[in-house]
């Protein structure tokens, strides 16, 4: 029986085809807008996720305070306001987990007939523990590299495809500024950070290094920049606190002193720009939601139609024996398959333009079964529920009229 | 005479109109037993056709009594009339109302659907039935496809698909021309020869005369009921 009735809705929609696929239409537009805006916001919320993890959890940036320079105000960290003891002293403090100088430059680097201009980061082994990253190839630098300061680097991936074509980077002598550095590690790949650098371009040197051999240093000991993290979301502001004034305390500045250091909570930026985008893909989605309920409403219109059309069917149906539950079926089967069918072909047109702003844009799309569900699920339910009027309305026809029905 | 298959006594029916009700049946009672071969007839607006609907168990009476097979059809709901329509009676109607977009076999093979019928033996019967009235070639056409006595005829196969006791047939000739209206009321002789009870309203008593019993209404009464016999020579000579 429910076999015969699939073929007659089958049948039903195939005589109008015209009409049954504008009908369609306004499933597969909402279907697919749903889908495709799951995907770009499900994918935008991936990648600003990856790029958090990519950074280390917890974390803090303190700068070293602005400089005057005849009344110009450069900008935050060119002041040589913070050392590697504040550093250590702030590694102490509680609720920390882990500090890192971090002395910054630019250099252009050299192997074999290959060079590659790339950012040199002079700082300790704490600093991979704090960002969280790991090498895929070799292994770091020590405290002792710090004190001696050897000539050893670490190297990011994005420099490794620029200087060794096909070559084992560990163990190589490359020329930083024109002195030799031994390879010991190739670091994993981070991919790009929230602004969009890329921060594979990279290598990574001991910090007494950077400032006695690479840039130089204003006085020494001072760094421009400590990277702090804190043990957990929990202790962030205790830790933020006890910076705040253990520096105030260290650079004995007097109460009404500004700061001589910046503290930037990188973990909060984060997780702003986490709610931000969580927050566009849900708007997104209720947008595109809005167009499914368009198609639902095109359902019923049509639907109506229909049943007001096939009245004298209805009739003959109901005189040769069909029961009011029969006649409800066969307008909520139709519904239903429209719907159904509608959904499939915006599933895949979705899908098809998800993978293609991919293609086209480079944007990180995520297409999660649990979506797909979720839209089928809603098609199906959109159906039932624009499909049940009419079908009433077809089932509670007086037999009688509907056979009279011109 | 067998027992009645058809038991009406004082049937009432009203409409409701702005008016107020307005009587179409008046104190009907009529008994039809298996096997007859009933005509009613009666002008436009004497109450057979709601008569004949309420028989059909589309309508239900005001008042009154109806016993179809021994069923008393008031105390019925709605899903066992559909049985009753389904199983025990048999609709031909003057449009043929045969579902356009659907073939022949589809068509005769409705009913069965509505039985819960298997695929195949829906497709048997069907074909059956349409070779039984003479179209079995057609099985794939379209209603469109065909002229109107043939689709009279895939009409009449479609109400004998469920093996029906009762035929009811709303002017089954209204639309057709008097050759092919001989045609359809033989078939009906011989279903009726079958044993098959049919009752068919008409106006035109050039078709009544081909009933073995006719029932005339006049404003909502029975005003005439007798039997006539008529002779198959009677019936081939009567004027086109």
């Amino acid at each position: 029986m429910f076999g015969a009735m699939l073929g007659e809705a089958w049948h039903a929609m195939g005589a109008n085809r015209l009409r049954t696929f504008l009908t369609m239409l306004g499933m597969v537009i909402g279907v697919s807008a749903v889908v495709l805006m799951m995907a770009i916001g499900q994918g935008a919320q991936e990648s600003v996720k990856q790029s958090i993890n990519a950074m280390g959890s917890n974390l803090f940036i303190v700068l070293s305070g602005s400089r005057t320079t005849s009344g110009a105000r450069l900008g935050g960290g060119n002041a040589a306001s913070l050392t590697v003891q504040d550093g250590e002293a702030i590694a102490r403090l509680e609720g920390v987990k882990a500090v890192a100088p971090v002395s910054m430059g630019n250099a252009q680097v050299i192997f074999g007939s290959s060079n590659w201009a790339t950012s040199i980061i002079g700082t300790t082994p704490d600093y991979l523990d704090v960002r969280g990253w790991n090498l895929t190839e070799g292994y770091s630098f020590s405290d002792s590299d710090i004190r001696s300061a050897t000539r050893v680097a670490l190297v990011g991936k994005t420099v490794v495809e620029n200087l060794f074509a096909d070559s084992d980077p560990v163990g190589k002598t490359i020329r930083i500024k024109q002195a030799p550095f031994v390879v010991l590690g190739v670091l994993e790949s981070k991919g790009q950070s929230l602004d969009g650098r890329d921060q594979d371009d990279t290598i990574i040197v001991p910090l007494t290094t950077a400032q006695r051999k690479l840039f130089g240093a204003q006085f020494p000991d001072s760094v421009r920049m400590l990277m702090v993290q804190a043990e957990s979301p929990q202790t962030m502001t205790m830790a933020e606190n006890g910076m705040n004034s253990l520096l105030r305390q260290r650079h004995k500045l007097r109460e009404d002193d500004e700061d001589d250091f910046f503290v930037r909570n990188l973990t909060a930026a984060a997780k702003s720009a986490a709610e931000t985008t969580r927050t566009m893909s849900l708007l997104l989605g209720a947008i595109a939601s809005v167009s499914l309920l368009v198609g639902g409403i095109g359902i019923m219109n049509i639907m109506l139609v229909s049943v007001t059309e096939r009245t004298r069917e209805i009739g003959i149906r109901m005189a040769i024996g069909a029961r009011e539950r029969d006649i409800m079926q066969q307008f909520l089967l139709e519904a239903i398959m429209i719907s159904v069918a509608g959904c499939l072909i915006g599933l895949f047109l979705g899908i098809g333009g998800a993978l293609l702003v991919n293609l086209l844009t480079g944007a990180s799309i995520v297409i999660s079964s649990n979506a797909a569900i979720t839209a089928f699920a809603v098609a199906a339910t959109v159906g039932v529920f624009f499909g049940f009027y009419p079908a009433r309305k077809a089932a509670r026809m007086n037999p009688i009229e509907a056979l009279r029905y011109q | 005479m067998q027992k009645p298959i058809i038991e009406v006594s004082h049937l009432y029916k009203d409409y409701q109109t702005a008016l107020g009700p307005f009587p179409v049946l008046k104190d009907v009672s009529l008994s039809i037993s298996a096997g007859e071969y009933v005509a009613i007839m009666g002008p436009s607006g004497s109450g057979k056709s709601t008569f004949m609907n309420i028989l059909g168990c589309l309508d239900k009476p005001s008042s009154g009594e109806y016993t179809l097979d021994g069923h008393a059809v008031s105390e019925l709901d709605s899903p066992r009339l559909a049985h009753i329509r389904n199983r025990t009676i048999g609709f031909v109607f003057q449009g043929f109302n045969l579902l356009t977009r659907s073939d022949l076999l589809d068509n005769v093979s409705l009913p069965l659907v509505y039985a819960g019928t298997g695929k195949r033996e829906r497709h048997q019967r069907a074909q059956a039935l349409l070779e039984k009235v003479g179209l079995g070639m057609y099985t794939a056409s379209l209603p469109n496809q065909i002229s109107g006595g043939q689709q009279q005829r895939v009409a009449i196969a479609r109400a004998l698909v469920n093996q029906p006791r009762l035929i009811l047939a709303d002017e089954p000739t209204g639309n057709l021309d008097s050759k092919t209206s001989e045609d359809i009321m033989r078939l009906f002789a011989e279903l009726n020869d079958e044993g098959i009870t049919i009752i068919i309203v008409t106006h035109e008593a050039d078709i009544a005369s081909h009933a073995k019993r006719q029932v005339r209404f006049l404003d909502g009464r029975i005003v005439h009921d007798s039997y006539t016999t008529p002779s198959p020579a009677a019936a081939e000579m009567e004027p086109a």
